[in-house]
């Protein structure tokens, strides 16, 4: 490491604002849909108010998990993009034997998903 | 989410203007914002007065009012890291605070120290400690962290943050400078309770040697007292 080393905050700072990515994304006229960590049971790896922003072609930003549900979540994002009403999800524990969507770590969540309206 | 409710949620978020999103999450997601002193649509009385609780603990989470169940998401301004001192350790502890999501705000009065070409990005106050300090007004959502070992300047910003609520109070300094800082603030009247909200010398310790490191053990430390984690079990 040097001496010098100016680390420029701001480079990060940005990263974690999700709803700001959310609106910047409206505003350049892209549909938004907009995911929410609303309640958790047992170890879940993202705490409530967490979030995940997705558009129509599948971009996303921020989490509601550590990835085990968010090709579930991406789902029912395109659906609320394509007019679903927004709804709650409820994710348990992963059955390894069913294949089932789920949280390996052994946690629940629910997640909110709706439309982003611009 | 309604395009008013989204404007008006990410104006207040601007604004650092605490506000609540309340949705009910058993339909198709009714959607109010509680503020402080007013609310922008209607919502059972019981459901706002336990938003407002909730915004002033910042305890996002599900409440079942009524038999219906709402998600109350609280938005406060970011917690705060003041930082004084625009030393070596600052330009790590700066940015990876940033990246933790805190505000942060150096201040040193000694121009060659706070520039930004030390710091691009972020906010600098070149004013002397005690003034800053008293203009920053350290609330319970703030941490207080003193690295310049230069008992001017960090003196008078830990006497403001003794006499504020700040969640976190570290000072950089060997035991033998933290023993005399002791002393000093003593004379000033500061009894052993107050002095033990400081942590001093600031950091787990983790042998941090190198200023990243040592950023490291001061953040490690503060999320820990953040998070009111119990003391580390650390090996023998």
């Amino acid at each position: 490491m040097t001496d010098n080393m100016s680390i420029d905050a701001s480079a990060f700072a940005s990263r974690d604002d999700v709803l700001g990515t959310a609106e910047a994304w409206l505003q350049e006229g892209r549909k938004v849909a907009l995911a929410t960590v609303v309640k958790t049971w047992g170890s879940s790896p993202r705490p409530v108010g967490s979030r995940l922003v997705v558009d129509a072609d599948g971009a996303m930003v921020g989490s509601v998990s550590g990835g085990c549900i968010e090709g579930a979540v991406i789902k029912e994002a395109f659906e609320v993009m394509d007019g679903a009403a927004a709804h709650l999800l409820d994710f348990g524990v992963s059955d390894e034997q069913a294949w089932d969507v789920g949280l390996a770590c052994g946690g629940q969540v629910q997640v909110w998903v709706e439309r982003l309206e611009g | 989410m309604k395009a008013d409710t989204f404007g008006a949620l990410q104006t207040a978020r601007r604004s650092k203007t605490p506000v609540a999103l309340v949705i009910g999450i058993d339909g198709d997601g009714s959607e109010a914002l509680v503020y402080a002193d007013r609310v922008d649509s209607s919502l059972p009385e019981a459901v706002i007065a336990e938003a407002r609780t909730r915004l002033r603990d910042d305890k996002t989470g599900v409440m079942e009012i009524g038999g219906t169940h709402w998600f109350i998401d609280c938005h406060n301004a970011p917690l705060r890291v003041i930082v004084v001192g625009a030393v070596h350790i600052t330009q790590t502890l700066a940015p990876m605070a940033a990246i933790a999501g805190y505000e942060v705000i150096v201040v040193d009065p000694r121009a060659s120290f706070a520039t930004p070409e030390r710091f691009p990005n972020v906010h600098l106050l070149d004013e002397w400690p005690d003034d800053a300090m008293v203009e920053l007004a350290p609330d319970a959502r703030t941490a207080v962290i003193t690295l310049t070992h230069d008992p001017k300047l960090d003196d008078p910003a830990l006497e403001v943050a003794l006499n504020s609520e700040a969640f976190y109070i570290a000072c950089l300094g060997s035991r033998r400078t933290h023993a005399r800082r002791l002393d000093r603030l003593r004379a000033l009247g500061f009894d052993e309770a107050t002095l033990n909200r400081i942590h001093g010398p600031a950091g787990l310790p983790i042998g941090a040697v190198s200023p990243a490191e040592i950023a490291i053990a001061i953040m490690a430390e503060l999320t820990s007292v953040l998070h009111e984690a119990g003391p580390l079990a650390v090996a023998a």
